[in-house]
């Protein structure tokens, strides 16, 4: 547990001094969302349609664009080597940094959902459906992207490697994420989508913290 | 068991065994696929729906089958690299994925031709189509996750360790898929029914499938050679064998 609190209060320290790592992510996602009406068309109904769509794909594409750095600078200064060295359980590293991922990429994108409801003209209904998948799919898609990212950390061309390998991982979500959206636009009750995104979060948060460990040590041999 | 096959994870002998399969795979893969495909295009009855275009289906489907099938093999091999860290076992990773993304690029374009004249048009959102799609990228980024590092051992482990993840991934994107659309025929043959395809064209179908199978060692067999030579190349028995 102290070990917990150590690493958490190390990644927010970095994350404090390093801003544009988190800051530059969430802007992504809002030039993204107000890229679709301009590339679409301003009206209304089309972009309530598109917006369960719009909306995930803009959150796949910011958290994919902060996972890039999430291993590197840790990797390059040998912070990574050294705690696989102290033989010490990576599993508190780990934890730390999905933590902190989720925090600095995932929380802000809810934080931002009653502004994408307005920009994409939704009404109360959908976005309460919003929020809610919101909150179960952004730390799924923490996990995949650091999952992503530490099996990448010292691979010489990262970048559409990280994309190639997280994207189909993450077409579940995208499925049941936007059809419970658009279940709430329609009216209907979409209970079993979110439930199924709560499974897949907790299966994913029993096993891939294991495989982001394996993946870490691997990297450093 | 161990002691049985221990031997067996030496590289050399890895190495000597796939040469001596590997001719007789390749023949009888070749033949196979001969009289599949002739008996299969030339000999059976036209369908009484689809006419003439069904016969692709002797290509189609066997490659389908078989890029699932090598999946699983790529994943059965990786398991092993990683549970018992053999090496052999990571490098046949590096070697199955290529033949397995090929099976699935020839299902998807013979699928799209197929496609055409039966429905009408290349490409549609179908729940199978979009599976076999999403396993060809899985393909590939094994394949370039394997390549993506300076240290081969390194990119053989990592691309073990991502082909486990998308094993276990697999069901789920298959189910989502298919809870999402689908408009694709149902399987010709299961295990549990009848078959709902004539014996006539049945034959030719399984002799294809048991032809793209025996195909798949073979081309395993000849890559894990090169693989073997590649990152054993600084030892003895290496030499000695170049030098012979």
């Amino acid at each position: 547990m102290v070990a917990l609190s150590t690493f958490v209060q190390r990644e927010l320290r970095l994350l404090a001094r390093q801003k544009a790592d988190w800051l530059n992510p969430v802007l992504f996602f809002v030039i993204v969302l107000s890229l679709f009406p301009l590339g679409v068309g301003p009206e209304p109904n089309l972009l309530r349609l598109m917006a369960p769509g719009i909306v995930w794909i803009a959150a796949l594409l910011s958290v994919l664009l902060a996972a890039e750095r999430l291993f590197k600078d840790d990797y390059r200064n040998g912070v990574v080597e050294q705690l696989v060295a102290a033989r010490q359980p990576l599993l508190s590293f780990v934890l730390a940094k999905l933590f902190t991922n989720w925090l600095s990429t995932g929380l802000p994108l809810v934080l931002l959902s009653p502004l994408v409801a307005l920009l994409l003209s939704i009404n109360s209904a959908e976005f309460v459906a919003m929020l809610l998948t919101l909150l179960l799919g952004t730390p799924l898609l923490s996990l995949l992207s650091v999952m992503g990212a530490a099996l990448t950390v010292s691979a010489d061309k990262g970048g559409i490697l990280l994309a190639l390998l997280i994207l189909p991982l993450y077409i579940p979500l995208l499925i049941f994420a936007s059809s419970a959206m658009e279940a709430a636009a329609m009216g209907l009750p979409y209970h079993g989508q979110l439930a199924i995104m709560l499974a897949m979060l907790l299966f994913a948060m029993a096993l891939i913290p294991l495989a982001v460990i394996s993946a870490l040590k691997l990297n450093v041999s | 068991m161990f002691k049985w096959l221990h031997p067996y994870a030496k590289p050399e002998t890895v190495y000597r065994l796939c040469g001596r399969f590997y001719p007789w795979l390749m023949l009888s893969g070749v033949a196979l696929l001969a009289l599949g495909n002739i008996w299969g295009l030339a000999f059976t009855p036209p369908d009484y729906q689809q006419g003439d275009s069904y016969r692709i289906i002797h290509i189609h489907v066997p490659s389908a089958i078989m890029s699932m099938g090598t999946y699983s093999a790529m994943a059965i091999a990786a398991f092993i690299a990683l549970v018992w860290q053999v090496k052999v076992a990571q490098w046949s990773v590096t070697a199955i994925a290529p033949i397995g993304a090929v099976y699935t690029a020839i299902a998807l374009i013979t699928g799209m031709a197929w496609g055409k004249p039966m429905w009408g048009t290349w490409w549609v959102w179908d729940a199978r189509l979009t599976s076999e799609l999403i396993l060809l990228f899985l393909y590939l980024g094994v394949i370039a996750l394997s390549g993506a590092f300076s240290d081969r051992q390194t990119g053989a482990k990592a691309a073990s360790l991502l082909a486990v993840i998308g094993v276990i991934n697999l069901p789920v994107i298959h189910f989502s898929v298919e809870w999402w659309n689908t408009l694709h025929q149902g399987a010709s043959i299961t295990k549990f029914a009848k078959p709902s395809i004539d014996p006539s064209m049945l034959w030719p179908l399984l002799i294809s499938i048991l032809a793209f199978k025996v195909l798949m060692l073979a081309l395993v067999c000849l890559r894990l050679r090169t693989a073997i030579l590649q990152n054993e190349q600084h030892r003895p028995w290496v030499k000695a064998l170049v030098e012979e």
